[in-house]
């Protein structure tokens, strides 16, 4: 029997790669293709995906469910659900083209939906995204053969089985236009070949793409769970969009406290500070302890209004970061920057620990 | 009257040694040696020995071997010449089995049947050496999740009392009474240079030890031996004993002729009485009852410091724990029937009680299936034997041990479970002045002290080989954990996998 | 200079001081032979005076003028005046017994001579003397003396 995410888990090594527009304008994805692309030699063909930011402007007030559907069966039944749950304002198969490398890929729909008010009321007081996630959730442990593999607004998440280029391309990226493009190309450590199990994992308006294997995956994983979270995939990437969701979205914190919680100073650190400080950290280190993620790991977490960079705080893996003029460019090698921009400034490796955040400027100054 | 009772021991002296300097005979407190001035040869009286091997380790020239007394016994696997003795005895003295130090009977260790993880390739290991490697612990009640202004970078929610603690693991309870002023003092020291604590157990805390209030915990029990305003406010964290994992559900027996002046001045009862802490506190017969008792110990100390609440793992321990946490415990620690003692009836010792693995596994499980694991301190208690005992158990979800055994151990126990008898050879388990002397806290503490550093440097090794770097991404991670030799209901309640098992 | 310092209160009447002096003080340098074989057998240098009560192992103080010297008839008791050591020459002594008489510690016994502590400078290892690596309780301690007056104050103030 073949396994896959959720069966067992799978720790993979990664290229990751981000573009962004800073001034919101939207470009197309051959960019991020070559990104991606360079890095060929970090992924094996068994994963490899996208996630793009302002690509719906026409129904940027709705949620867009990508899922991934094994046959009619599961499609029928997750539209009813939808039908349940939203109102349904349009459906499509999200277009693709054949690709020679790419088989085996499953019926991709995309749904448009809007939560009914009143359900959502009456199970989640009016929580709308409470009440989006508690249906992503539903839906993937639920119903047979369908997984929804993105659920944000006026975002996207184009992954599957395959050498990211070629997923690119079975995508028709070209077609598409986003002010935030980011990308994976898996080395999966095991060989699963399940589209739902490829990167980025999208959960409402997060999208992350993670490079590393985190050594205190049981621990984050526990700890979230205790929240409601169903760590139904059993990857690290997951793990940490859940984390990032946990803080930001429901303890109120910004993207970039949640990072400092996630990548804790050390003690020896915190000791050597005033006793203000040394106060703030050893209660940050006290009560979120579990969410600290321990072991090599690089991320781009993509949101709604821009993104954050985060290695672990040794420094165990990989990610450049350099920019020019509004754009921003992200990846696990150099020479994935210098392809698509080869006057890129600045160009160095992020600390470890340290977040590196852009924002766009609308957003800036909230 | 034929004495039915063997000796369990023998002494085999190995004359072609023995030189007769009768060092042995002065420090055996249980009179075994004994010079025949008229052969010029040391004898023993071997049914006095109970296998404390200090007349061994002493030996100059090392010619003492303490060997079981092999005399046959019936060819039965029921009737084993454990039984027969036993019989023997109660026979005798028509008396309760009394015993000391924890379960010794063959039950499955599950510490033995677990074992760790390790990086490779994918997941660099850490060299503890080279790089920061965190086993700091902080125990006490905390909030759910934090309110935080945070271009002030203070933190909005008030924030419960809580301590730190630079090694996971704290000495277990031992009053004194049960054990010597010395080898209380040895493990007060210790805990206040390691950055830790010591627990004082139920007998109050003697006035040479208010100097290391700061690390002592400060035990409540159902006798309240030592108890008043002062007591409390002395000590940096409040435990409630409610029960200890070598005697559930009974209570305790300290004889009148251990209460010498000093144990009475700290215990608060006259000199020379019986101190009996009764079966159950007659103030908490109900978990709200236990709510009251530990608001009264947080108002007499102004909410300034956690309050612990210690029970003996029983088959509800789960369920137990969980109404600690919501009755306002801000530590659970769960003591398992390995638990040493220095005084319980046999049979309970031996029959009652849950082994501390399973009781940890299915406590922590249990608070995370209601959500609050992250609000309390969870520390299981009960015979950890090494610093990978304490890794496992911090895998499981502990986060700090309680180690009674090991730090006695390190200031010369040998575990001869004689501790009720009062003479005990290495000044620990004994008030006896001729014998306490004989621990010195300035070598013992130091002892102790050594074997904690031993063991976190371990700790820190393991932790490191596992590509972690702080035991906070250790606890709960029971990933790091497989089973070996264990059947599908033990891995289920551990919440672990066997090993190979795919992840 | 450095001496032997005794204390009482950590003394637990064991006595392995004395069969540790005795061997260290023996032809053979062996325990066994030096109580059941040398002859003549060894003898040790440093007593326990007392009970498992109470108890002290004595043994010389190395005195600054030592009564010792000063009443030796034979010209057999010397301190050497660069290391301090009081010692005696047995070929000297004529087993007089003055020096017994006259130590205020009794730490010194005469059998065919006048037997003492010579801190284990004839010929006994390196490192501390023998009875003080033999205590099983630090009870013994081998420190110059403004050390031990030291510790002699910190100790009075537990």
């Amino acid at each position: 029997m073949r396994l896959k995410e959720g069966d067992i888990r799978i720790p993979s090594g990664c290229a990751i790669s981000a573009i962004m527009d800073r001034s919101g304008k939207r470009h197309d994805g051959s960019d991020i293709i070559r990104s991606i692309a360079l890095m060929h030699d970090r992924g094996n063909g068994l994963g490899g995906g996208f996630a793009a930011y302002g690509i719906y402007p026409d129904y940027a007030d709705l949620y867009a469910f990508h899922i991934f559907l094994d046959d009619t069966a599961a499609r029928t039944a997750a539209q009813a659900f939808l039908e349940e749950r939203f109102e349904l304002e349009a459906s499509e198969v999200v277009p693709t083209r054949r690709v020679a490398a790419i088989t085996d890929a499953p019926l991709i729909w995309r749904f448009f939906v809007k939560p009914k008010a009143d359900l959502m009321d009456e199970l989640n007081d009016g929580d709308e995204e409470q009440f989006v996630m508690d249906a992503v959730m539903y839906i993937n442990a639920n119903i047979p053969g369908a997984f929804v593999s993105s659920s944000g607004k006026n975002m996207g998440a184009f992954k599957g089985v395959g050498f990211p280029e070629d997923i690119g391309e079975f995508y028709r990226l070209e077609d598409y236009e986003a002010w935030l493009w980011t990308a994976h190309g898996r080395f999966p450590t095991n060989t699963p070949g399940w589209w739902g199990g490829a990167h980025p994992f999208s959960l409402l308006n997060w999208s992350v793409v993670h490079n590393g294997e985190i050594s205190s995956y049981d621990a984050n994983r526990r700890y979230i769970e205790q929240f409601g979270y169903d760590c139904a995939l059993r990857t690290d990437t997951e793990a940490i969009t859940y984390i990032f969701d946990l803080l930001v979205r429901r303890h109120g914190l910004s993207e970039e406290m949640a990072a400092h919680i996630i990548c804790a100073p050390a003690w020896d650190e915190i000791d050597r500070m005033d006793e203000k400080d040394k106060q703030f950290e050893t209660a940050l280190r006290q009560v979120y302890g579990p969410a600290l993620v321990n072991g090599p790991f690089s991320i781009i977490l993509g949101m709604e209004d821009g993104l954050l960079a985060l290695n672990d705080r040794l420094k165990l893996r990989a990610l450049m970061v350099g920019e020019k003029d509004d754009m921003v460019y992200l990846a696990s090698e150099e020479g994935a920057i210098r392809i698509v921009c080869d006057d890129a400034e600045n160009v160095r490796a992020i600390d470890g620990g340290v977040p590196y955040i852009a924002k766009l400027y609308d957003a800036e100054g909230d | 009257m034929i004495d039915y009772i063997l000796p369990e021991y023998k002494v085999d002296r190995d004359f072609t040694r023995c030189v007769g300097c009768q060092a042995c005979e002065r420090q055996c407190s249980n009179k075994v040696h004994y010079k025949d001035f008229d052969l010029d040869v040391m004898k023993a009286h071997e049914e006095n020995c109970v296998n404390c091997q200090r007349c061994v380790l002493i030996c100059p020239t090392h010619a003492i071997t303490i060997k079981r007394n092999d005399q046959a016994q019936p060819t039965s696997n029921n009737w084993t010449g454990e039984y027969i003795q036993d019989i023997a005895r109660q026979a005798e003295s028509g008396a309760v089995l009394l015993t000391g130090m924890g379960n010794p009977r063959p039950y499955p260790i599950y510490w033995d049947h677990m074992v760790l993880n390790a990086s490779q390739v994918t997941n660099p290991s850490i060299d503890p050496l080279r790089e920061p490697m965190e086993t700091r612990v902080i125990l006490g009640s905390k909030p759910q999740k934090l309110e935080i202004d945070e271009k002030k970078r203070t933190i909005k929610t008030p924030m419960p009392p809580s301590r730190q603690l630079d090694v996971p693991v704290m000495f277990s309870a031992m009053s004194f009474g049960s054990i010597s002023l010395n080898a209380q003092k040895s493990m007060a020291m210790a805990a206040r240079e390691l950055g830790t604590f010591f627990n004082t157990g139920e007998g109050g805390l003697h006035k040479d030890l208010r100097e290391y209030g700061d690390n002592a915990i400060v035990q409540v029990a159902s006798g309240r031996f030592g108890v008043d305003q002062d007591y409390l406010n002395a000590g940096s964290i409040i435990e409630i004993k409610i029960g200890q994992g070598a005697k559930p559900g009974i209570g305790g027996h300290l004889p009148g002729e251990k209460v010498n002046e000093e144990v009475s001045t700290t215990r608060m009862i006259p000199e020379g009485t019986d101190a009996i802490s009764p079966a159950p506190h007659h103030d908490i017969y109900s978990i709200e009852d236990l709510r009251q008792l530990i608001y009264a110990l947080k108002e007499a100390t102004r909410y300034e410091k956690p309050v612990s609440v210690k029970i003996a793992a029983v088959h509800n321990v789960a369920a137990i724990a969980s109404g600690m946490a919501r009755a306002g415990a801000d530590i659970i620690v769960i003591d398992g029937f390995r638990g040493g003692t220095g005084a319980a009836p046999t049979r309970i010792r031996d029959n009652v009680g849950i082994p501390i693995e399973l009781a940890l596994a299915s406590v922590d499980q249990r608070l995370r299936d209601e959500g609050i694991r992250n609000t309390v301190s969870l520390v299981p208690a009960g015979s950890f034997r090494c610093s990978s005992d304490i890794v496992k158990a911090i895998a499981l979800g502990a986060d700090a041990v309680y180690c009674g055994s090991a730090p006695l151990i390190a200031m010369g126990c040998h575990m001869c479970q004689s501790c009720t008898k009062g003479t005990c050879n290495w000044g620990i388990a004994t008030q006896d002045p001729v014998l306490t002397r004989r621990l010195n806290p300035e070598i013992a503490s130091e002892r102790i002290v050594k074997l904690m550093t031993a063991w976190n440097h371990e700790i820190q090794e393991m932790l490191g080989g596992m590509g972690i770097n702080a035991i906070e991404s250790l606890r709960g991670n029971r990933l790091a954990l497989r089973g070996v030799g264990l059947n599908e209901k033990e891995l289920e309640v551990l919440g672990i996998k066997y090993a190979g098992e795919v992840m | 200079m450095k001496r032997v310092y005794s204390l009482e209160d950590r003394c637990l009447n064991c006595r392995l001081c004395e069969v540790a002096c005795k061997t260290a003080h023996s032809a053979t340098g062996d325990t066994f032979k030096a109580y059941k074989w040398e002859e003549p057998e060894p003898s040790a240098r440093v007593h326990v005076e007392g009970t498992n009560k109470a108890s002290i192992a004595v043994n010389c103080r190395h005195c600054a003028e030592p009564n010792c010297v000063e009443g030796c008839i034979a010209g057999a008791m010397k301190k050497d005046p660069e290391t301090g050591i009081v010692t005696c020459d047995k070929d000297k002594c004529v087993g007089c017994r003055t020096c017994m008489a006259m130590c205020p510690f009794g730490a010194v016994r005469v059998e065919e001579y006048a037997l003492k502590c010579d801190l284990c400078t004839t010929g006994y290892g390196d490192g501390d003397p023998a009875c003080v690596r033999a205590c099983i309780n630090q009870a013994l301690i081998f420190v110059e003396s403004d050390e031990a007056e030291l510790l002699a104050v910190e100790r009075s103030g537990e």
